[in-house]
């Protein structure tokens, strides 16, 4: 028996492959991939106060490694719309007068806006700044102002957590897992549902029917995404009413174009069923889809803490850009002008994968 | 109505290739209106690819032909409302009811006044008492007779019927051909392809496959005939020694069993005769049959592979 269960494996290749392939996956992923302590993350500066002291914090901010000075933004207004388009995780705000009150021991105020939409990703590197921006001053105020040293904080952070005030992870992981459940049910569902024909013959009495390929696909796809629009209905019902998570934009806008995004998972299940042979292939495929999904879009783990080339993959996956999508709308009111950088990607996707989906189906009997 | 002139598949030197494997090789064939076209041949002799490309689900390599006066390269796909194809296995969907099968089969065609279509499928297959009983949950003969209705939903011209009968028992058999002889006399075309040889016998004319090759078509008189062999039956005692005997000896091509006789079969009467003669004695009972359908095949079979 055990034999025979053996010499099974060994001629189904893909389930074999993929046997060993989810393992190892997981090794890299979780091994290399995941890091729970994000740096690099991009910050805007405002600093109209160009003195030796706010420089100096500037560089001291850059060698903490954890933040990443991308823009120098003129005006506040322009600042705040980074944040608000996902471009920079945090605002450095320096007061104008930010050397003169600092010389003259008034301690200023040095205002930090962050993203908190992930408190995970910007909780350490807004620790650190408190310490950091003030263990820089001291080593600064040399010679005739070291008297001001005495002072424990010479300059003040003030903090302003944006979009999760509270630093509420339900606010984070809620709206996140609708994607998740998206992608999760909807390629499983799709791949079984091709394949299930296909095992049974039933596939073989369609195709000598006069139904188009693109009928076929049409009408598998349809009814799941009606499916789709139930399960999202039902995580923002709970959202709201279980965790009181925000919805600030338009559920309309939501509604919409998650469209793109229930389409983009579906097509990847189609494409999947005209490549597994059986059920169990299927599920496996899907799997293996969805591990990555899980763990490189920022669902489970600040996207910004990855090393490069787990972004680039990351990027490539719809689910990345659907949590920015759903996050914004929700958690900052994000429109659709805000919003479109992360859809475009999505339509990519699902065109790429629905094309190749297409070409495998024709070629299904031949 | 005997079959007309009307000729419905008209195909020359179809050939198809799965990579480096020819499975049909240059196969021509007509098939008249009317008429029970019957496929014959070993497992994996290239009947069921035939049958494919005929309905457009598989494209030949080479050759070309017509369907119901249709190309069947660019004009598959209107042959297709035209065409009742019924797979080797059993290819409905086993968690829908019979009458939700045969709906949904008729919208995929696009039959207009659907419910009417259905209940008259449904009278003439006397498939009433099943209507709300899954599919899944009918027995073989059941089964079959719905795949048939599903074939006749939308009224085609012919009928494409890959082993209908394959592992239905004797009686259901009989009521299956029964109605595909009562539908050939209505105008519609069958092509069918089977194992049983009482099934070749009812079949207007016979085309024989082996690893893709046409062997021999025609009535089943003009096969049996065309094969040339001479068949005597033997009974007696100990028939298997009779036989590893007589297999060695010139002129005998082969001996067949058939239950409680031999079937001794060769082409060359003259050497086959004197071949048996010493065993023409009081143990033996010999006599001169027809030969049958299947003696031929089995011919035709190991002739191939030699």
């Amino acid at each position: 028996m055990v034999m025979k269960e053996f010499m099974q494996m060994r001629r189904d290749r893909l389930t074999f492959a993929i046997m060993i392939g989810i393992p190892l996956m997981q090794l890299i992923l979780f091994g290399f991939a995941i890091n729970s302590d994000p740096k690099h993350l991009p910050t805007a500066v405002l600093c109209p106060d160009q003195s030796p002291f706010s420089r100096s914090i500037l560089t001291a901010m850059q060698n903490s490694a954890y933040f990443d000075m991308v823009a120098k933004p003129d005006t506040e207004a322009e600042a705040s719309r980074m944040l608000t388009l996902g471009e920079v995780l945090f605002v450095v705000n320096f007061p104008t007068d930010f050397s003169r009150s600092l010389v003259r021991g008034e301690t200023p105020a040095l205002l930090l806006q962050a993203d908190a939409t992930d408190p995970l990703a910007v909780s350490n590197a807004v620790g650190a700044l408190k310490t950091l921006a003030n263990s820089a001053m001291n080593r600064d105020l040399a010679g005739s102002l070291s008297f001001l040293r005495g002072a424990s904080t010479p300059v003040e952070v003030e903090v302003h957590a944006k979009y999760n005030p509270e630093g509420v992870t339900q606010y984070n992981i809620v709206p996140g897992l609708m994607g998740v459940v998206l992608t999760m049910t909807l390629v499983i569902i799709t791949s079984l549902a091709v394949t299930r024909e296909r095992e049974r013959g039933t596939m073989e009495n369609l195709l000598t029917t006069p139904i188009r390929p693109l009928e076929v696909m049409l009408g598998k796809l349809i009814p799941y995404i009606m499916v789709g629009y139930l399960q999202m209905l039902l995580i923002v019902v709970a959202a709201h009413l279980l965790f009181q998570v925000p919805l600030l934009g338009s559920l309309i806008l939501l509604f919409v174009v998650s469209v793109l995004f229930i389409g983009a998972n579906l097509a990847v299940g189609i494409t999947f069923s005209t490549v597994a042979k059986n059920q169990l292939q299927a599920v496996q495929m899907s799997f293996f889809f969805f591990l990555p999904s899980i763990l490189l879009s920022g669902f489970m783990f600040p996207f910004r803490g990855m090393p490069e080339w787990a972004q680039w993959i990351g990027t490539a996956l719809p689910l990345t850009h659907y949590l920015r999508v759903v996050r914004g709308i929700l958690l900052k009111g994000n429109g659709f002008s805000d919003i479109w950088v992360h859809l475009w990607p999505i339509l990519l996707f699902l065109v790429i994968v629905l094309t190749i989906g297409l070409k495998r189906y024709r070629q299904t009997l031949d | 109505m005997s079959p007309s002139e009307e000729v419905i598949i008209d195909v020359e030197g179809l050939t198809k290739r799965f990579g480096h494997k020819t499975v049909v090789n240059g196969f021509s064939m007509q098939v008249r209106k009317g008429e029970i076209y019957g496929f014959l041949g070993p497992n994996g002799s290239g009947k069921t690819t035939t049958i494919r490309m005929l309905c457009g689900l598989l494209r030949p390599d080479e050759g070309e032909g017509t369907c119901l006066g249709l190309d069947i390269v660019r004009e598959s796909d209107h042959i297709k409302p035209q065409v009742g194809y019924m797979a080797q296995r059993f290819s409905l969907y086993e968690d829908l009811t019979v009458r939700e099968n045969l709906d949904f089969t008729a919208r995929v065609y696009g039959v207009r006044q659907r419910a009417k279509a259905v209940r008259e499928v449904v009278e003439r297959m006397e498939l009433g008492e099943f209507n709300n009983q899954l599919a899944g949950t009918l027995s073989g003969g059941w089964k079959q007779r719905l795949a048939l209705a599903c074939c006749l939903i939308h009224a085609p011209k012919l009928l494409l019927l890959d082993e209908p009968t394959a592992g239905v028992d004797p009686k259901a058999r009989r009521e299956f051909w029964d109605r595909v002889n009562e539908l050939t006399s209505e105008g519609i075309t069958a092509l069918i392809s089977t194992h049983y040889m009482d099934e070749a016998e009812r079949c207007h004319r016979l085309a024989y496959i082996a690893y893709g090759n046409l062997l021999t078509s025609g009535t089943a008189e003009e096969v049996v005939a065309g094969e040339g062999l001479t068949t005597y039956s033997v009974a007696g005692e100990d028939l298997h020694a009779l036989a590893r005997n007589l297999k060695s000896l010139a002129g005998v091509q082969q001996v067949v069993s058939f239950g409680n006789t031999l079937h001794v079969s060769g082409k060359d009467t003259v050497a086959m005769e004197s071949s048996i003669a010493p065993f023409k004695n009081s143990t033996y009972g010999w006599k001169k049959v027809d030969t049958s359908l299947e003696e031929v095949f089995i011919s035709l079979m190991s002739r191939k592979v030699n």
